[in-house]
C-alpha cells in the first residue's frame, strides 16, 4: 500500500476517527486543501463544509464539519471540529426543519449575542444542507 | 427510657434512610462512571489545542499578539469562576470549593485588587453571595444536571468573553475541584485569561516536522479564532472534572452515610433486644414473686 497520512477527528467531548487514508480534502478558510503523505507543516482554521477521505484511489467517507481548525504535519492531519457529522446520515428534512426553526427563534430573539448566535448557526445548517444535496 | 415502642419506630426510620443514602450511592457510582468516561474522552481535544496553541504563541507573542494572549497590560480586576455543585449531599465537595474560593477572594484584595465572581453552580452562589452578594457578576445553574454539554461550556465562554470585550476585568481564572480518585479531589486554580502557553511539546513539535509550521491565513487570524476555542475548552474541561468530582464526593458521602446507618441500627438492636429482655425479666419476677406470696 503507498504511504499514508494519519487522519485524526476530534470533537470537544471525544476522538471521533483515527484511520490512515492516502489523501484527505479539508475545507480551509482560504479554500479546500488536500492533504496528502509528507505535506508540508501547518495550520489553518477552517470553514463549514466537507472534509472528504480518501482510500484507494476513491472517496470512502465524506464527513461535514461545522468549522474548526486543522494541523498538518508530514505524517498526520488533526481537525480540531466544533461539530462533525458523517454526510451519509444527514436527515435533510430534519435539518430544513430545524432551519426554519431558528428563523423563527431569529424574529424573537432580543439580545445581540443571541442573534448573533443563532445567525452563525444558521449558517451552519445552510452549509450542511447545500453538502448534503 | 425509651421505651420498646419508640426503639422500634427509630430503627425502622434508620433503616429507610439507609436504603435512601444506599441507593444515592449507587446512582452517583453510575452517575460517576459515566462522567470518568466523558472526560477522559474529551482529552484529545484538549491535547491538540495546548499543542496548537504551544506553536502558535511562540510565532505570535514577539508581535504582541492578541489580548486574550497577552492581556490587557492590567491586574487590577480579577473574574474569578468558582464551579460546585447544583445539589448538595456529596461531602466536603462544595464547602472546600466554597472555603477556597473565599480565601482567595480575601487574599487578592489583601494585594489590593478588585475582585468579581461568577459562580457555576446553585450551592456556590448561595453560599457566596452572603458575603460577597454584591461582587458576583453573573451566575448559571443545572449546566451538568444532563450530562456536560460542550454547547453549555461555549455559551459560558461566550458570556465570559463578552465581559473582557467590555473590560470588565483584567485577569480571569476558574476555581475548580480537579478529579483525582473518589475520595480525593484537589482544588485547582487556572488562570485562563490571558492564556497561560502550554509549554509541553516544545521541542518535540520542532524535531517532528523539522519546520515551521506555514499558517493560513496568518497567525493572528488563527490566533484570533483559536483563543475564544480555548476558554470554551478550558471551561469544558473544568465542568468535566467538576462534575466527575462531584459525583465521586457524593458516592463516598453515601457510602460512609450507609456504613453509619448500619452501625446505628447495630446499636439501636441491641438497645431494643436488651429492652426487651428486661421487659420478660421483669414480667417473670413478677409471676413468680406472685405464685411465693400464695
Amino acid at each position: 500500500m503507498a504511504e499514508t497520512t494519519q487522519f485524526e477527528l476530534v470533537s470537544p467531548e471525544k476522538l471521533l476517527y483515527s484511520e490512515a487514508a492516502e489523501m484527505v480534502v479539508v475545507p480551509g478558510t482560504e479554500g479546500y486543501f488536500g492533504v496528502l503523505p509528507r505535506h508540508a507543516p501547518m495550520i489553518s482554521t477552517l470553514e463549514p463544509g466537507v472534509i472528504d477521505i480518501h482510500q484507494n484511489g476513491s472517496v470512502a467517507e465524506r464527513i461535514f464539519v461545522a468549522g474548526g481548525f486543522a494541523e498538518v504535519t508530514e505524517t498526520r492531519c488533526t481537525v480540531l471540529a466544533e461539530e462533525a457529522q458523517v454526510l451519509k446520515d444527514v436527515d435533510t428534512a430534519k435539518v430544513d426543519s430545524e432551519i426554519s426553526d431558528l428563523r423563527d427563534d431569529l424574529k424573537d430573539a432580543k439580545e445581540e449575542l443571541d442573534r448573533e448566535r443563532i445567525e452563525r448557526r444558521i449558517k451552519i445548517l445552510e452549509a450542511l444542507r447545500a453538502a448534503a444535496d | 427510657m425509651a421505651t420498646l415502642k419508640d426503639l422500634k419506630i427509630r430503627i425502622n426510620s434508620v433503616k429507610s434512610t439507609r436504603k435512601i443514602t444506599s441507593a444515592m450511592k449507587m446512582v452517583a457510582a453510575a452517575k460517576l462512571r459515566r462522567a470518568q468516561e466523558q472526560a477522559e474522552a474529551s482529552r484529545p481535544y484538549a491535547a491538540r489545542m495546548n499543542r496548537m496553541i504551544a506553536s502558535l504563541a511562540g510565532a505570535a507573542t514577539q508581535a504582541g499578539g492578541p489580548k486574550l494572549l497577552s492581556g490587557t497590560g492590567r491586574d487590577d480586576i480579577h473574574l474569578l469562576v468558582v464551579f460546585t455543585a447544583d445539589r448538595g449531599l456529596c461531602g466536603g465537595f462544595n464547602s472546600t470549593i466554597i472555603r477556597a474560593a473565599r480565601q482567595r477572594v480575601r487574599a487578592l484584595r489583601g494585594e489590593g485588587k478588585t475582585v468579581k465572581l461568577f459562580c457555576v453552580g446553585r450551592r456556590g452562589k448561595d453560599a457566596l453571595k452572603r458575603e460577597f452578594g454584591d461582587i458576583i457578576v453573573g451566575s448559571v445553574q443545572d449546566v451538568t444536571r444532563k450530562g456536560v454539554a460542550f454547547a453549555s461550556a461555549d455559551e459560558l465562554a461566550a458570556q465570559i468573553l463578552k465581559m473582557f470585550e467590555d473590560e470588565d476585568f483584567d485577569i480571569c481564572s476558574l476555581l475548580f475541584n480537579r478529579f483525582q480518585s473518589a475520595m480525593t479531589q484537589i482544588i485547582t486554580n487556572q488562570q485562563i485569561i490571558p492564556a497561560s502557553v502550554p509549554e509541553v511539546e516544545e521541542d518535540s513539535s520542532a524535531s517532528e516536522s523539522g519546520a515551521l509550521y506555514e499558517y493560513e491565513p496568518d497567525e493572528e487570524a488563527i490566533l484570533a479564532a483559536l483563543l475564544p476555542r480555548n476558554v470554551a475548552t478550558q471551561i469544558f474541561t473544568a465542568l468535566l472534572e467538576s462534575n466527575a468530582s462531584e459525583h465521586g464526593a457524593r458516592m463516598t458521602a453515601m457510602d460512609n452515610a450507609t456504613r453509619n446507618a448500619g452501625d446505628m441500627i447495630d446499636k439501636l438492636t441491641l438497645n431494643y433486644n436488651r429492652a426487651r429482655q428486661a421487659n420478660i425479666t421483669k414480667e417473670l419476677i413478677e409471676i413468680i414473686s406472685g405464685a411465693e406470696a400464695v
